[in-house]
């Protein structure tokens, strides 16, 4: 038994690594004197210093941070009130608009891409609307591939909450509205908040979808680092990712901790 | 106020952003670029049936590499105590808030021909290999990227098993491998089925890990229709033709994946 | 401001944007936070006092260099003043690393026009002549400066994807040689200003080839296996073929076309990879030895790995032309001009043309270079080099996609793999996946008998 277990922790230390090599060379290359990839020549934090007086990476930060967090809170509204749609739907109509929700979430991104592309272009030649490719399109095309994510999170909560405490609210003499807001929100709150956790993410690494319809205006920051593969990825990209990298980690490990205090607290409030 | 109401809006979305545009890349697909009907744009794919071949069989050994790793992984992963696979899980995401185009940019570094890898080779007087710019080095940057998508939906099947049914297998007589064969595999087909999706459909249309890591010339179905619409052969037609035809092979090979598991909980494994 | 009409969802993502703008431009250090397009309406003041305080930091920043050095040299402020206080912006669609980024103490030439016109700049690049015309066809997407090159000029022309340019607004067309004015592809001169031009030649690392490099045939040199970088767009692979055959740059002739792209397939077990911009990084690190590429490029990267040469094999080369351009749609058409008459100033074409390395067509340009660079037989070469080119004209419609199509092929064939592995495996997952389906429909029934 012994040996199984030394046996299935170098295995995942294995995986571990290997997922983490990658990450490990960027995080190191940050620090190279070098502007070019492979070549160690030395140590420096110039890079961490340029970054943030390049004009190029910072706009396309802020782009992405501005298309993601918009097109969550657009998709997260428009997603929760269809979940809430979806749930008191019959079986058949539950069953169909489930099927259809999937279609974003299973067809690759390259259609989705393209797609949109069509989309856009078809709308702004054939029906004139002032639609030009830049944040507008990008926003819109990242609602579109987030709404589902916020759908799958919400319904489950949907399901699990009692289906009666909504009915007893309005018995207890809440408007519509306020039993609504009273009981229903906080009851799929989680959902809520994954999925928009979620939509964020998705958001902010999404290349695919965005190359195909961003326009010269609305450089994300996926879109900047293609731009630069082409010809050499220079080092404040690493040096920005490593940032973002450390702060998530590090939020991880926060969050972490404190669902481990929270679970000790409680545990010894159920001892006493 | 009924509450069906309130996915109006959603609804009206979904048309215009989701059908709407899946039905332009059938007109598109199906007309020329004078606006007539024809079908030259579908029949002018089979030009490209090498292509299309070779990225389902590319994609198909990604996911089929990614399963045999992922699937252990999973299982070790779930049968640790919870705050553990907790831990696991995270490790596991964190990467993905890194830009996967930075991570498939740093696997170039390692496998270059001056790479680190070939270099510390080197040390030892072997190489250089030649890593880069093969279908080997495609499928590699296939599995490094879309694994997760395996490992996470396979966990959260396995979790569900409940170590009592194993026990009592095995107090029942079973050898372990009957074990493995006859319970775990069984009860984790759901987590196996979709986390083959997850992984085939993004790898089978993807052009930037080919891009990346094949040199350009280990061209793939995406690569096709990324030339059409926004690269060196502008013809909107025909690769509205190439995309609706990759649509056809993603559905088939849904198709083939369903057969295998009566009921996909696709929910349990997106999230 | 047209994104105000689109919907209500956007007007409120616009106005988010906005804000989230305005209060981060607080926040950006002194490099100076470019404000979004049309971000001058329905700005409070508190917004306007930190643009204001932010264009002044920008000023400071910029004294040390090239703003102070322009206003001696003294700019007509009267022109590039006239759309100051306006809030425009202009798109430009330039070639990856072809203009002075500002990087290496040079000058950036981007800022230094919004600096001087307070236009904000948008600039994105492209790789290829066929992805620029890809995405002006059906990008979506509004550009106002485009820098195609001669063969594409000519195609934009004639499918009247080009504005006529308004030559009363681009004074410092004056400076441009005579020999470049009323080119080919464009006879009249009516949509093009000339950028750069260059020849292709063959950039090859000194220590991995010792020979002396004078035909396209070290191309498809077996000894250099692996070591071969390849363009990986149509026009240029196949010019390069082209001249190794013996054949115009501009043949119609389909066998002619059709035994390039043989000779190319031919070639491409020898080559490692098919690129435009990765060159760079490929040549300087030593990961390839032998590529053609343009000249003005392999001065850039001779900066950094000093045993790379170049050399005109003895067959010829193409001589291109770069050329500035208006495309339809463009909104800014005005400030656009302005944009083409500074790229053509002496001093910036001087400083852009220095660090990018082509050849100048600017005669005031040429004057202000150092006498090094003017004598620089890679930049300009002597007559004798010169008299063996041949310009890329445009082709008919026919031949283009004919060509597009041989590309694609070269480009998709695939020797290296086994044609049988996929119909085996399709087969054998669909009767896998019936007989699966069999089985269970068998055993349901087994247990609805039991």
């Amino acid at each position: 038994m012994n040996r199984h277990k030394g046996l299935s922790r170098a295995y995942t230390a294995v995986v571990l690594a290997f997922l983490y090599l990658p990450i490990l060379v960027l995080i190191v290359f940050s620090f190279n004197k070098n502007k070019s990839r492979g070549a160690w020549t030395g140590f420096t934090l110039d890079w961490y210093r340029k970054l943030f007086t390049n004009d190029m990476i910072l706009t396309a930060f802020m782009n992405t941070l501005i298309v993601a967090v918009v097109s969550s809170i657009f998709a997260t509204v428009i997603g929760t009130a269809a979940a809430i749609g979806i749930n008191s739907m019959n079986r058949w109509m539950k069953k169909s608009l489930r099927t259809l929700t999937y279609i974003p979430i299973m067809s690759p991104e390259i259609i989705m891409g393209v797609s949109l592309m069509l989309l856009f272009v078809f709308l702004r030649t054939e029906l004139g609307l002032p639609l030009e490719m830049g944040l507008c399109t990008l926003i819109l095309s990242h609602i579109t591939f987030n709404i589902p994510y916020v759908i799958f999170n919400v319904l489950p909560k949907l399901r699990q909450m009692d289906k009666y405490a909504y009915d007893a609210a309005l018995d207890l003499g809440c408007n519509p509205w306020q039993a609504f807001y009273k009981v229903v929100i906080p009851e799929i709150m989680p959902g809520i908040t994954a999925g928009f956790l979620m939509a964020v993410t998705y958001s902010l690494d999404d290349f695919v979808i965005s190359y195909f319809t961003a326009g010269p205006t609305s450089q994300t920051l996926p879109l900047a680092i293609w731009g630069q593969l082409r010809r050499r990825v220079s080092p404040e990209m690493n040096a920005l990712s490593a940032i973002v990298f450390v702060v998530v980690l590090a939020l991880l490990v926060a969050g972490n901790f404190s669902a481990i205090r929270r679970e000790n607290r409680d545990r010894k409030a159920v001892g006493r | 106020m009924k509450a069906k109401f309130a996915s109006v809006p959603y609804l009206v979305w979904i048309v215009i952003f989701t059908i709407i545009p899946m039905l332009l890349i059938i007109v598109f697909a199906f007309t020329s670029p004078e606006g007539s009907f024809t079908i030259a744009n579908i029949s002018a794919v089979g030009r490209y049936t090498d292509v299309i071949m070779k990225s389902i069989w590319l994609a198909a050994v990604a996911t089929a590499v990614c399963l045999l790793l992922s699937y252990p992984f999973a299982y070790i992963l779930s049968r640790r105590p919870a705050r553990q696979q907790q831990v696991s899980l995270m490790l596991i995401m964190l990467p993905m808030w890194m830009s996967f185009l930075l991570r498939t940019f740093a696997w170039m570094t390692l496998l270059e021909k001056t790479g680190l890898i070939n270099r510390m080779l080197g040390v030892f007087g072997v190489g250089p290999l030649e890593m880069i710019n093969t279908s080997g080095a495609v499928v590699l940057g296939m599995v490094y990227n879309y694994m997760p998508f395996m490992i996470l939906p396979l966990h959260s099947v396995m979790m569900k098993i409940d170590n009592s049914i194993i026990e009592a297998a095995q107090d029942l007589g079973a050898s372990p491998m009957r074990v493995f064969f006859r319970v775990v595999l069984p009860l984790s087909f759901p987590g196996v089925s979709s986390g083959i999706t997850m992984v085939f459909v993004p790898a089978v249309s993807t052009f930037i890990i080919s891009r990346m890591l094949g040199g350009g010339s280990n061209l793939m179905i995406g690569d096709l229709i990324d030339m059409q619409f926004l690269g060196n052969a502008y013809n909107p037609h025909l690769g509205s033709a190439i995309s609706l035809v990759l649509m056809v092979i993603i559905l088939l090979c849904m198709s083939i994946m369903n057969q295998f598991d009566d009921d996909v909980d696709m929910e349990g494994a997106i999230l | 401001m047209k994104r105000e009409k689109s919907s209500s969802d956007v007007l409120w993502s616009c106005f988010l944007l906005r804000s989230c703008a305005g209060v981060q431009g607080g926040f950006a250090p002194t490099g100076g936070w470019r404000m979004p397009a049309g971000s001058g309406r329905g700005r409070s003041v508190l917004q306007r006092s930190l643009s204001l305080l932010l264009s002044g930091l920008c000023c400071l920043a910029l004294l040390s260099l090239p703003v102070r050095a322009e206003e001696e040299t003294g700019f007509d402020l009267d022109y590039y003043g006239r759309f100051r206080g306006q809030n425009l912006s202009i798109n430009v669609f330039n070639w990856g690393e072809y203009i002075s980024d500002g990087s290496d103490g040079s000058l950036n030439v981007n800022k230094a026009f919004e600096e001087l016109t307070g236009i904000t700049v948008n600039y994105a690049t492209f790789a290829t002549n066929e992805e620029l015309y890809s995405k002006l066809k059906g990008g979506g997407a509004r550009y106002d400066i485009v820098i195609p090159s001669d063969y594409m000029v000519a195609r934009m022309i004639e499918e009247g994807m080009l504005e006529p340019l308004d030559f009363a607004n681009i004074p410092n067309f004056e400076n441009i040689y005579p020999q470049y004015r009323n080119p080919e592809y464009d006879p009249e001169n009516l949509y093009s200003v000339p950028y750069t031009a260059g020849t292709v030649g063959i950039i090859y690392n000194t220590t991995r080839v010792q020979e002396p490099v004078e035909s396209w045939g070290i191309l498809w040199d077996e000894r250099y296996s692996g070591d071969i970088l390849m363009f990986s767009n149509s026009r240029d692979a196949f010019g390069v073929a082209e001249k190794y055959l013996g054949f115009s740059l501009n043949t119609t002739d389909p066998a002619e076309l059709t035994a390039c792209a043989n000779l190319l397939l031919e070639q491409k077990p020898l080559v490692q990879a098919y690129v435009m911009d990765e060159i760079f990084d490929k040549m300087i690190s030593g990961e390839a030895a032998i590529a053609p590429y343009y000249a003005g490029d392999y001065l850039t990267m001779a900066d950094t790995n000093e045993d790379l040469a170049f050399s005109i094999p003895k067959e010829g080369t193409n001589l291109f032309v770069d050329a500035i351009c208006i495309p339809k749609g463009a909104q800014q058409k005005e400030a656009a001009e302005m944009y083409v008459n500074f790229m053509c100033e002496g001093t910036v074409a001087a400083d852009n043309i220095t660090y990018i390395g082509y050849t100048t067509p600017n005669s005031a340009a040429y004057a202000l270079l150092d006498p090094e660079i003017q004598e620089d037989p890679v930049s300009y070469p002597p007559a004798e080099v010169l008299e063996n080119t041949e310009p890329f004209l445009a082709l008919d419609q026919e031949t283009g996609l004919l060509l597009d199509s041989l590309w694609t092929e070269v480009l998709t064939t695939d020797s290296g793999y086994n044609k049988w592995a996929m119909p085996v495996f399709v087969v054998v997952a669909v009767a896998l996946s019936i007989s699966l389906t069999l089985v269970r429909r068998w055993r349901k029934k087994r247990d609805q008998f039991k």
